[in-house]
């Protein structure tokens, strides 16, 4: 049995990529709705909330409603099971006809696909709805953690690091960095940080570096522009000291952003913290977290970025998956997906580039309980380097991920 | 003993061809899928630049810094999982077998053979965390906590809360293959002369029954063993996390956005593949020793009598908690999916909704769909061929050769994360990646051995009788199959069906990697929430994840009784 597969393996590996040869142009517009037309697009995403699988879930009815193409969510633990995938497929050979038309993604996961040429495009720019995204008042749309976007991810939403505390337990929330350091001594095991390199644990640690660093501009460039230890050496000495009062004495960590909400909601840990600024008052209005959970962001700001949807070079849709990033940028979508009540998701549009119709849906949405009105959410802080996602996991994942 | 038939070996005809297609199917897709993984271990994989042989991988997996710690964790885990629920199983069989306490422990146990490993393991977790039921329940008039204390139970650095998890799973499943065996060993008879040469109860079935108890269930506890050192999903949900146990680093590396990590999980993966071939090395090593020692204690002659009033209600005890704490972590479970809010310390939520169900009844209406059509596949196919392997060997009178037993295990045995990739790529190869065909065939290799298992000792135990009876009547070998030896054993193959179906229900990393993402079962779907931590979603689908294995485990019991309403001496 080996020795008939191995070969067949080698030489679908070996064997050069073939070009695909009719590519949707979306240029041509009417060419893209048509070809699309009784498709089936496969959305790669995250599964792990249902507020957003009931979202991709309405999503799929307006976009068969509309555009007759039908939406498969494939709902994933990782979204790096879909990059997996795309890189299966790729070394067996498959370079049309894959089974990822969609990736919802940004970060790493991005520029991993970018620099490996797993990405369809440039088409985002292209989209006939891209008209109405505000890249002045957004510049982030066009760079995800610095590297520049190309128009092969159209972005959709915005995120922003949101710190949520019980403020049945918790008076005066601390608004910088140093006032949590003074915080968490005061109030041993009531604060945590999901375990790097997961996305959001990492995050704190890039959040954490804005605040320990005298110039920023370091963390614009790569890792080994810079001193490195040097420049770190701030961050580890923060960690060190905080460490022994987190929960659990930094013994065990929660796994994710879900997985640390949950200790927020069973009362485990008095302050948490999400990218996404509407998530507290959704889970508040679901029961699932307490009506005394608010929101706090630190005085200097805090990280934000953007989501994008990106098509692999093997997409076997990719005219149903323009459609979908299209459609994804409507503004009556959009405007969905910053309900409260829905997602919470942060606009990529700009409001003075809608008609009065579409700009009366964003007026008519309430703040949730606990969301913060635009005017207190502060700066947002641009995404390091991702180089710095990558490097401060590891050295994290040296220091502290191994027990002594 | 089956009585042997008085005629000769016959020509075994169509079904010579069974144990070849048996063995290519089972063994095939693994030692592809090992291959698969071995070449980029050693820096070969062209997709991702890997064009030359190198060690590049390894220095990388050595360079981990917790590669020590996780090795020695996923070892620990491994022996001490295996260990104690074998010890268990053993105990309670020895103490009570024979009684009508024994029969209500099997009772209590045999379901739990059809949950799947995460819910257990997400019960458990619910049951022990600080915030979890049994602190509620003793909170706060016995403790004095308002809020949840800060101590590590779940994810404990020593993984005992892993090895909890996976004894609690692992004790059904011995305990069942014991009960096959006890059948084949004359157990009843030797511990009633044991125990008329004045042998405590427990003593003397360890010394006249144990010995070749054991030597028939090895093949399960080597299955045990290597599953304990290489599962991922109970690891995730109980496990270390600093570091996690290797099998967890490998998905975790197979995980990471930066793709020169896929050629260090790929040294990891061969690695673990390695670790298993060690320990099991190891437990035949320990094996031998066991034994020695067993013998000497056997000649001994202590009677042990005094140990019975100790060990029995121990036995009784630790089947107690073993199950208990199952039925009560699912329980927790099925609570949370209608659970309101439910702070601690509460030990019942203050509000309950149907919302989550509500929200998730299309997604889990069509996982029900396709899940019970992959388990109806492949359960069939399974049973095809454990029938034509059992039917081969009937026919030419000569038991199955053992190296083919031993093959059997070999999906069992190699863990997944060191094959299933591997069978990815080729699946791709062969283009057939993300259909629910694909998916079934790949659920078959894991499928087999388990209705192999259970359908193989009913199927020897037949009174052959019958099938002389039938062939002096003029019937042939197919007629007598069909019209006799198949209908007779209605209720195995029954439950052989049962057994097969829970395993395809329960198979994650196969679906998920085989099906492309595409193909949508209540497992992937579970575990794709699991991601959540949300306990509401979680218990929605373990619930169903539960349901629909019992409900397949229920017909297979309650069919015979009405097939066979007619037909006295087939009552059970």
């Amino acid at each position: 049995m080996l020795r008939h597969i191995a070969p067949i393996t080698l030489v679908a590996a070996l064997s050069l990529p073939l070009p695909a040869l009719a590519d949707p142009d979306p240029a041509d517009w009417g060419a893209v709705l048509s070809e699309a037309r009784g498709q089936t697009v496969f959305w790669n995403a995250w599964g792990g909330d249902p507020r957003i699988n009931a979202f991709i879930e309405q999503v799929g009815d307006m976009l068969e409603d509309r555009h007759g193409v039908r939406l498969t969510h494939v709902r994933l633990a990782d979204t790096a099971d879909a990059v997996t995938r795309v890189v299966a497929e790729r070394s067996a050979g498959r370079d049309s006809g894959g089974a990822v038309d969609v990736i919802w993604i940004n970060g790493a996961n991005f520029v991993s696909m970018k620099d490996n040429d797993l990405l369809f495009g440039p088409f985002a720019e292209a989209l006939p709805n891209w008209r109405y995204v505000d890249t002045e008042a957004n510049p982030a749309v066009l760079t995800d953690f610095t590297v520049p976007v190309d128009g092969l991810g159209a972005p959709w939403a915005m995120f922003r690091m949101v710190f949520e505390y019980d403020s049945a337990a918790v008076s005066e929330p601390p608004r910088s960095l140093d006032a949590l350091r003074n915080w968490i001594a005061a109030n041993p095991g009531r604060f945590t940080y999901p375990q790097p390199p997961d996305f959001l644990g990492t995050s704190f640690l890039k959040q954490a570096m804005w605040g320990l660093v005298d110039d920023p501009a370091v963390l614009m460039g790569p890792t080994d522009a810079v001193d490195y230890d040097a420049v770190t050496a701030p961050l580890w000495a923060y960690l060190d000291e905080i460490t022994p009062n987190l929960w659990r004495q930094g013994r065990a960590y929660p796994a994710n952003e879900p997985a640390l909400g949950q200790l927020l909601a069973d009362g485990e840990i008095d302050i948490g913290f999400a990218f996404n600024p509407g998530r507290a008052s959704a889970a508040i209005a679901d029961g699932e977290l307490p009506g005394t959970i608010r929101t706090f962001v630190f005085e200097q700001g805090t990280l934000g970025n953007s989501s994008y949807l990106s098509i692999p070079y093997n997409a076997a849709n990719k005219a149903g998956a323009l459609v979908l990033a299209n459609l994804i940028l409507d503004p009556e979508v959009q405007a969905l997906a910053q309900d409260p009540d829905v997602l919470g998701f942060q606009t990529v549009l700009g409001m003075h580039l809608l008609d009065n119709e579409d700009r009366a849906r964003f007026e008519a949405l309430e703040l949730g309980i606990a969301t913060l009105p635009p005017q207190d959410m502060g700066i947002a802080l641009d995404e390091p380097h991702p180089s710095w996602m990558t490097q401060l996991a590891e050295d994290w994942v040296t220091r502290y991920g191994i027990a002594d | 003993m089956p009585v042997r038939a008085t005629t000769g070996a016959r020509p075994p005809g169509a079904v010579a061809l069974f144990p070849p297609l048996t063995v290519l199917l089972l063994a095939g897709p693994v030692l592809a899928g090992v291959a698969g993984v071995l070449l980029p271990a050693f820096g070969f994989m062209p997709a991702l630049g890997g064009h030359a042989l190198s060690l590049d991988p390894w220095r990388a997996l050595w360079a981990w810094p917790g590669l020590a710690a996780a090795v020695r964790l996923s070892v620990v885990t491994g022996l001490a999982a295996t260990a104690i629920s074998l010890a268990i199983t053993l105990l309670i069989v020895a103490a009570w077998h024979g009684t009508r306490s024994f029969a209500l422990v099997t009772r209590a146990l045999s379901p739990l053979l059809s949950l799947p490993h995460a819910a257990a393991a997400f019960g458990l977790a619910f049951l022990i965390a600080p915030s979890g039921w049994i602190a509620r329940a003793l909170s706060p008039w016995a403790t004095g906590w308002d809020r949840p204390p800060d101590f590590l139970s779940v994810n404990d650095p020593a993984g005992l809360a892993l090895i909890a998890g996976l004894v609690i799973k692992e004790i059904p499943f011995l305990l069942l293959m014991t009960l096959a065996a006890l059948g084949q060993v004359d157990a009843t008879r030797s511990a009633l002369v044991a125990r008329t040469m004045g042998y405590g109860r427990v003593s003397g079935w360890m010394k006249a029954v144990a010995p070749r108890v054991y030597a028939q269930i090895r093949l399960p506890v080597f299955a045990v063993l290597a599953y304990s050192m290489s599962v991922v999903d109970v690891a995730l949900i109980l496990g270390p996390t600093r570091p996690p146990t290797l099998a967890v680093q490998i998905v975790d590396w197979m995980n990471r956005p930066d793709l020169s990590h896929r050629f260090t999980a790929a040294a990891g993966a061969a690695l673990q593949l390695a670790l298993v071939v060690g320990i099991l090395a190891l437990w035949f090593a320990g094996e031998r020793l066991a034994g020695a020692l067993g013998r000497c204690w056997a000649t001994g002659g202590a009677r042990g009598r005094r140990l019975d009033p100790v060990l029995r209600p121990l036995a009784l005890v630790l089947a107690g908690i073993s199950a208990g704490a199952v039925f009560l972590g699912l329980a927790g479970l099925a609570i949370w999916s209608v659970a309101g809010m439910w702070r601690f310390p509460d030990l019942i939520p203050e509000s309950f909704s149907l919302r989550h169900w509500q929200g998730q009844a299309r997604g889990l209406g069509a996982a029900v769909q396709v899940t019970a059509l992959i388990g109806v596949a492949s359960t069939l196919a399974a049973l095809v061929l454990a029938v034509g392997c059992l039917e081969r060997e009937f026919r030419i009178r000569r038991p199955t050769d053992r190296r083919l037993s031993a093959l059997i295990y070999l999906p069992l045995i190699v863990p997944q994360v060191a094959f299933l990739p591997g069978l990815t790529t080729l699946a791709l190869v062969a283009g057939v990646g993300g259909t629910v065909a694909a998916v079934a065939v790949a659920h078959l290799v894991f499928v087999l051995p388990y209705v192999f298992l259970a359908l193989s000792d009913p199927w020897r135990a037949w009174d052959t009788r019958c099938a002389t009876v039938g062939h002096s009547l003029g019937a042939g070998p197919n007629r007598v199959l069909w019209a006799i030896r198949l209908p007779m054993l209605t209720r195995a193959l029954l439950i052989a069906a049962a057994v097969g179906f829970a395993t395809s229900v329960a198979q994650y990393l196969p679906t998920l990697l085989v099906g492309a993402g595409r193909v949508a079962t209540l497992t992937t779907e579970a575990v794709a929430l699991a991601a959540s931590g949300n306990r509401r979603l979680i218990g929605v689908w373990a619930v169903m994840q539960m349901a629909l294995p019992f409900t397949v485990f229920a017909l297979a019991l309650g069919l015979p009784a009405l097939i066979f309403a007619r037909r006295r001496g087939m009552a059970p």
